[in-house]
């Protein structure tokens, strides 16, 4: 009888929990926490966006058919994460590799885009510090650059670790880990590309 | 690429100009001999710490302990010592955000017919900053994250929290931003801006020496800790609760430490982005919260509340579960309500996010806004009524034991009602228009923060005390604390809403009127007699941990508690439970009791824990080292240390080998130990 109660109030037989078995869902609230960061650079843009102080616009300063080639640069990192992913689901590591140089090639051409754009800007007097609307621009496109960097440095990371130790489970996680990471910085950037540069140049 | 760094480093060094040190400007940024302090006090002050703490470490070093505090604590991952040291935490910032209060009390009790009191106008405007500051970040924030630590796991039959290396790192960069802000005593100075740093006075154009600075990178660097800290309570809290145990099981402490930790994963960040952004206005010159070039302070007033307003429900909503927890096992009875204490504190946190606006119903919003964001706050006061009627209905027909947790808890209910009245007052947005910035606000927050939180607080640590340390603390000085506080605060306080509602603001160091002066000194014998009330406290640890052996526990559960924590020995072994529990019942370890559940007594099998790791402590000091570079805009070490974070964390992620198995011999040996002291306790 008292044994029968033992088992039925203690686990006697359990196993351990796997390792990183919270992994994914910690990863996830993590990347929600880093979404309001980005709701509140979208928020501060959306209230300062209009802000000129008499000095230059969307309109004046934006390249539009240059922030395409560049939104077309992540949307196509994004793939290749994708491919990616296949791989490693199908055990084959240089094909991961492979690809993760590809998504990193994709991601240093964006962020060098990037840098060209704000270096145009910062010359033609348009820095950070000439209106309020600029200081917004210049942080929410810069902090989602600063994102994709750090991604591009995780990248490599990864490459090492896969060369290294291969697809073992905790290889495995992590992969997963900046998948949710890059793709989330993709869906940013739509947001950015559309309220942004999109919208405006409608302003 | 040149080009554009020096495009951008002139435009840095337009704003930012500052008359240059005299010597070797370039090492040590903007950090002269000018910051070293000069005020008496503060010179005072600076070598009494030095002293002190010359003491500590030549004591540490002599009684060799170094070694022992490095192993088993700073570079622990139990969340039973991380949860320690964020009390012990909280308890010395306490001692200094204290101190900041009895000497606002002293000076403006002074400061009258001419009277100019002891402090310069520059070190009053620090010391209310910096006590606000202190009291909310350094103090409430590590005694409720060290609560929720601790008890947590216990409570839903962990071993540890989800993620053991990132609870030791949050911790140290809550260490870090509390460093920072106890730096700023002695090299520079602190924020002259209140505890939130409203634009345009914490603009550069108006505060343009590193308090400001201080401020913004002392909380960043603490921010983030409370931010991951958050993250993983909560994998916690969803991934590793025993097996049985569905959401409407849990604990109701640890139902509203999830709703916490919600709450500061969904706000903190929103401080993260305002004070980057405060800190980009500062050191680069952008114009997100400048009066000129298009800036906005306004934005700034609503971004900072709409993080600050949940912050209190993130301070307080932990220890409504205290209570909850201590009313049920001093009345021996179920908590009444359950379920309706578990709604109310959901809808609590989603209520939290829709009344920000009330801090500044006199910022020209309009009627409707300030109609709307007067009745969701009004609104509140359902779900925490609610919970008072639950605690009321719990006692009534209860066998009540004043036990010190008990008498700390019926102080709360009659406190805190007072100050959630008077806050319901403030509500109503015609009546802000008269009491808005008076000393009735402050008579009011401190009445539901100190009621609430700190009372709280002192509950929990009476409450839980034993089941850390494996003893009771000491009654007689308890009860002095307890009477010392209790009506400390109500004769430091009452003459504040009196104050308040003559229109006097807060925030003066001197006074005209001199018929106010009596309001004043009663305050200021309050404040007074919560300090003799914080001795006793001290004297109570003293005195419990000196007589530790007449106060022991052997039972592990001295209360007659009805949750599991009660049901490991005290202190727990590091594995917490050798076989997890299945719950059965809300009060699992009640349940249990009442079932005449007997202990396993072998088969004990390996446990799989994490290893402990020195790597939290050093990225978090890194982290320590960049902020102060950038208040000191000491750039080269700003670039290196940040790179040695990065480097630090991608050489952390090399290491595979994070666990070890405790050995089923090891535990069969703990445990045999435990059941011979439980067979002793019981004979």
């Amino acid at each position: 009888m008292s044994a029968d109660l033992t088992a039925k109030y203690y686990d006697l037989h359990e196993h351990d929990h796997p390792e990183g078995f919270s992994t994914a869902l910690g990863f996830w609230i993590y990347l929600m926490s880093d979404c309001l960061i980005f709701a509140m650079l979208f928020a501060t843009f959306a209230v300062l966006g209009g802000n000129y102080a008499g000095g230059p616009g969307p309109k004046d300063l934006f390249d539009l058919p240059l922030v395409a080639v560049n939104t077309s640069m992540l949307l196509f990192s994004s793939i290749t994460y994708g491919f990616a992913m296949l791989a490693m689901q199908n055990d084959n590591v240089r094909q991961t590799q492979i690809w993760l140089a590809v998504t990193a090639l994709f991601g240093m051409a964006f962020v060098g885009i990037e840098m060209s754009e704000f270096r145009h800007l910062i010359l033609d007097g348009a820095g950070p510090q000439r209106s309020a609307f600029l200081s917004s621009f210049f942080t929410l496109v810069g902090t989602h650059g600063a994102h994709v960097s750090f991604g591009i440095i995780w990248i490599g990371v990864m490459l090492v670790q896969l060369g290294r130790h291969g697809l073992i489970a905790a290889n495995k996680r992590r992969l997963m880990c900046l998948s949710l990471f890059w793709h989330f910085l993709d869906v940013v950037w739509i947001g950015v590309f559309t309220f942004v540069y999109l919208i405006g140049m409608l302003r | 690429m040149l080009n554009i760094l020096s495009a951008a480093a002139n435009a840095v060094s337009a704003v930012t100009e500052r008359p240059a040190a005299p010597w070797n400007p370039a090492l040590l940024g903007r950090l002269g001999p000018d910051a070293i302090p000069h005020e008496p006090i503060v010179i005072a002050t600076f070598a009494a710490v030095m002293l002190g703490g010359i003491a500590v470490v030549g004591a540490l070093t002599y009684f060799k302990l170094w070694t022992y505090l490095w192993k088993e604590w700073f570079t622990s991952v139990d969340h039973k010592k991380i949860g320690i040291m964020y009390m012990v935490l909280g308890l010395i910032m306490f001692l200094r955000g204290f101190a900041d209060a009895v000497m606002m009390r002293g000076q403006q009790a002074m400061a009258f017919n001419g009277n100019q009191g002891y402090l310069t106008s520059q070190h009053f405007d620090q010391v209310f900053t910096a006590h606000g500051v202190i009291m909310i970040f350094f103090v409430a924030m590590p005694f409720v994250t060290g609560l929720m630590n601790y008890v947590v796991p216990l409570q839903i039959g962990a071993r540890d929290v989800s993620f053991p290396f990132l609870n030791n790192f949050s911790f140290w960069m809550t260490v870090g931003g509390a460093v920072l802000c106890m730096a700023s005593l002695f090299i520079g100075e602190f924020a002259r801006t209140g505890w939130l740093a409203y634009p345009p006075l914490s603009e550069l154009a108006y505060s343009p020496d590193a308090g400001v600075d201080y401020y913004v990178w002392c909380l960043q660097v603490a921010g983030i800790g409370t931010t991951l800290s958050g993250v993983n309570l909560i994998a916690t809290i969803v991934k590793l609760r025993a097996p049985g145990m569905g959401l409407m099981q849990m604990p109701v402490f640890t139902w509203t430490a999830l709703v916490t930790n919600v709450l500061i994963v969904a706000t903190f960040p929103v401080l993260t982005v305002v004070l980057a952004l405060l800190g980009l206005d500062r050191t680069i010159g952008t114009d997100f919260f400048t009066n000129d070039l298009g800036g906005s302070p306004m934005l700034y007033v609503n971004l900072i509340w709409i993080w600050g307003h949940p912050e209190v429900y993130i301070l307080v909503l932990p220890i409504f579960g205290v209570f909850s927890e201590i009313t049920a096992t001093f009345c021996s009875k179920r908590l009444f309500g359950y379920t309706s204490m578990v709604y109310a504190t959901v809808v609590i946190g989603i209520l939290s996010y829709v009344v920000w606006l009330h801090h500044f119903f006199t910022m020209g919003s309009g009627a409707s806004v300030n109609s709307f964001f007067g009745i969701t706050t009004m609104v509140i006061s359902i779900p925490t009524g609610a919970k008072m009627f639950n605690w009321l209905f719990t006692m009534y027909r209860g066998r009540i034991r004043y036990e010190l947790p008990m008498m700390w808890t019926v102080a709360f209910m009659l406190t805190f009602v007072i100050g959630g009245m008077t806050g319901v007052m403030l509500a109503v947005p015609p009546a802000d228009f008269v009491l808005h910035n008076s000393l009735f606000l402050i008579a009011h927050f401190h009445n539901v923060i100190i009621g609430g939180v700190v009372f709280g607080v002192f509950a929990a640590i009476n409450y839980w005390w034993p089941k850390a340390f494996g003893f009771k603390l000491n009654r007689f000085w308890g009860v002095v604390q307890f009477w010392c506080w209790v009506v400390g605060f109500w004769i430091a306080f009452t003459p504040l809403y009196i104050l308040g509602l003559f229109g006097i603001t807060r925030r003066m160091r001197v006074f005209d009127d001199p018929s106010l002066q009596i309001y004043y000194i009663v305050a200021a014998v309050g404040a007074l007699l919560i300090a003799a009330g914080t001795a006793a406290m001290l004297i109570q640890f003293g005195v419990s941990i000196w007589k530790r052996e007449e106060l022991r526990d052997e039972t592990g559960d001295p209360w007659g508690g009805r949750t599991l924590e009660w049901s490991t020995s005290s202190p727990p072994p590091e594995y917490n439970f050798a076989f997890t529990p299945v719950i059965h019942d809300i009060d699992a370890w009640e349940d249990m009791k009442q079932a005449g559940v007997a202990r396993p007594t072998g088969g004990y099998r390996d446990i799989h824990m994490p290893k402990n790791t020195a790597t939290g402590i050093v990225l978090a000091g890194l982290a320590t080292l960049c902020g102060f570079a950038l208040i000191w805009h000491i750039w080269w070490l700003v670039g290196a240390s940040f790179a040695a974070i990065v480097g630090g964390a991608i050489f952390h992620t090399f290491n595979y080998v994070r666990s070890f198995h405790i050995k089923a011999d090891h535990i069969a040996e703990v445990e045999t130990a435990r059941d011979a002291q439980l067979k002793g306790a019981a004979a």
